[in-house]
């Protein structure tokens, strides 16, 4: 408040300033000073509460580098992995998201298709994926066509449910200011419900991405031949008891996901933040 | 129901909205017009006043062909018909040069005459040097006249408004008045004009018809007299508040 009183011109304060005003510190603070907590705590697991005997179940932080990330041969394993995953999670994104918006796409132009389709999409939410994935193996064999299959499942739902909220939810105005005109239904679809619905797409993609990443992971941890992506190095790292290197795979992983997510915030961004009021 | 446009020279020169006996029931059983007898002429700016759901926007649909009458007789004189929303319905993607381009496009008219069009309608507006801008940040006044170039690029015969000025402010809402009948003077479209206020009511109009609460129909039609274009101090003279009072007056009785 004092702060507020400073600054007298700063009477309607802008997001950025609102954030600052709110605590002294800088926004990137307070996470950098929770990540030195964590590693604080972790430290003392590995070296303190675990015996030296067990200590590959929370390897020290610098050994999952000195140990993995630094070892040539176990870093390019990893990242060659990664890059399989990353061609099987991406190819089952585009696939889940021209089936997804072609899906709600053909529900908004009917009621009688929305009413026949819709069911599905939500039963598919429902059935548990994981439960299907060795009947995908039985069918579809236990290679790439199988992993890209899991993840297009597993991502489809954000994709149809998005999508159709967003063409569906138009202005009203908007809608009659083209059947005054009368506009057919083609032209309401490309040059108002589909932008319209674009911000509700973006955000539908976001989620499935992060959803396909965990597909393709998933994947690799039923499905043992063909090219073994990181969920396999995962699982092997992990029968082989390999502390730091399983460590490595997973934060490898990781990182990929948020990369992922951070891309396609950005992308919607760049798409949609220009005229999108979010605060609406 | 007949929307004619190719009426008679006659006919079509002179009535451009003709309502008779209209009624409208929607389909849960609501009745919102009933027995209302309307015409606006060319030259005519016929004004709306009525409470709140007593079916004036209601009119307009029905005007427009966005609804149909349950009963009587529609004859709509012209297929030019400019229609401004409550909201300003400008799509949010498109800046205000595509927005007002909008109708033209729909309506299949080639890049370069849409340009014109909308440009010279962008100038009718005031809104020129704005083009380039995001209906975001836009005023609610100035989205409102992007909205009124919008429909100006159809070069109405006819133009609708449902309380188009009712969310802006008293000083904006002025404003655009003035600037409607300046519109309306040299535009020489006929206007069908719904809202909740008399005095603008008066202000901007030749005619107002008063609608009493619901089912909608019209208890009382006052002829404005004063000529135009109309200086906004007439307002404040003693023959503008007489006529508003009696509006007001009718308003009430066809209220209770």
């Amino acid at each position: 408040m004092s702060s507020l009183l400073q600054r007298p011109e700063a009477a309607i304060p802008t997001k950025h300033q609102r954030q600052r005003q709110r605590g002294s510190l800088p926004r990137w603070v307070p996470p950098v000073l929770v990540f030195l907590g964590i590693l604080a705590a972790w430290y003392f697991i590995s070296y303190v509460v675990l015996e030296p005997a067990v200590r590959f179940l929370l390897p020290p932080p610098h050994t999952i580098f000195s140990d993995a990330f630094f070892v040539q041969a176990t870093l390019s394993d990893i990242l060659v992995a990664l890059a399989r995953s990353a061609g099987v999670a991406l190819t089952g994104l585009g696939i889940a998201l021209v089936i997804g918006v072609v899906w709600a796409v053909g529900m908004s132009q009917a009621r009688w298709i929305e009413r026949s389709l819709f069911p599905y999409a939500v039963i598919l939410q429902c059935i548990p994926i994981l439960a299907l994935v060795p009947l995908i193996g039985f069918w579809f064999g236990f290679d790439f066509p199988a992993r890209v299959i899991v993840c297009v499942m597993i991502a489809l739902f954000p994709v149809v449910s998005n999508t159709l909220f967003g063409l569906q939810s138009v202005d009203k105005g908007q809608r009659e200011l083209f059947q005054l005109q009368k506009a057919n239904r083609w032209t309401v679809l490309t040059k108002l419900e589909f932008p319209a619905a674009t911000p509700a797409i973006f955000a539908g993609i976001r989620i499935s991405a992060g959803l396909a990443v965990v597909g393709a992971i998933v994947g690799d941890f039923f499905f043992r031949r063909g090219d073994p992506g990181i969920g396999s190095l995962i699982s092997n790292y992990q029968s082989r008891v390999q502390g730091a290197e399983l460590f490595a795979a997973i934060i490898t992983a990781s990182v990929f996901g948020v990369l992922i997510f951070v891309f396609f915030g950005w992308l919607g961004n760049r798409f949609v933040g220009k005229w999108y009021d979010s605060g609406k | 129901m007949t929307i004619a446009t190719d009426l008679p020279v006659e006919t079509a020169t002179t009535e451009l909205i003709n309502f008779r006996n209209v009624a409208m029931t929607f389909p849960n059983g609501v009745t919102a017009l009933t027995g209302v007898d309307l015409t606006v002429k060319r030259g005519e700016f016929v004004t709306v006043v009525g409470p709140s759901g007593c079916g004036k926007s209601t009119l307009l649909r029905i005007a427009s062909g966005l609804t149909s009458a349950t009963e009587g007789s529609v004859t709509v004189g012209t297929s030019r018909i400019g229609y401004v929303f409550q909201d300003a319905t400008l799509l949010p993607w498109r800046n205000v040069q595509e927005n007002v381009e909008l109708l033209a496009e729909l309506n299949g008219v080639k890049r370069s005459q849409r340009r014109a069009e909308a440009a010279k309608a962008i100038k009718l507006v005031g809104l020129t040097g704005f083009e380039k801008q995001l209906p975001k940040t836009l005023s609610g006044g100035m989205k409102m006249r992007a909205s009124l170039a919008r429909s100006l690029t159809l070069d109405p015969e006819l133009f609708l408004f449902d309380e188009p000025f009712g969310a802006l402010d008293e000083i904006t809402r002025e404003r655009l008045n003035d600037e409607l009948i300046k519109l309306f003077t040299e535009q020489q479209f006929a206007g069908l004009f719904i809202t909740h206020s008399v005095s603008e009511a008066v202000y901007l109009s030749t005619k107002v018809v008063v609608m009493s609460g619901r089912p909608g129909n019209i208890v009382e039609t006052f002829d404005v007299p004063f000529a135009y274009p109309r200086d906004p101090e007439i307002r404040f003279t003693p023959e503008f508040a007489a006529l508003a009072g009696e509006v007001s007056l009718a308003l009430r009785e066809g209220h209770s």
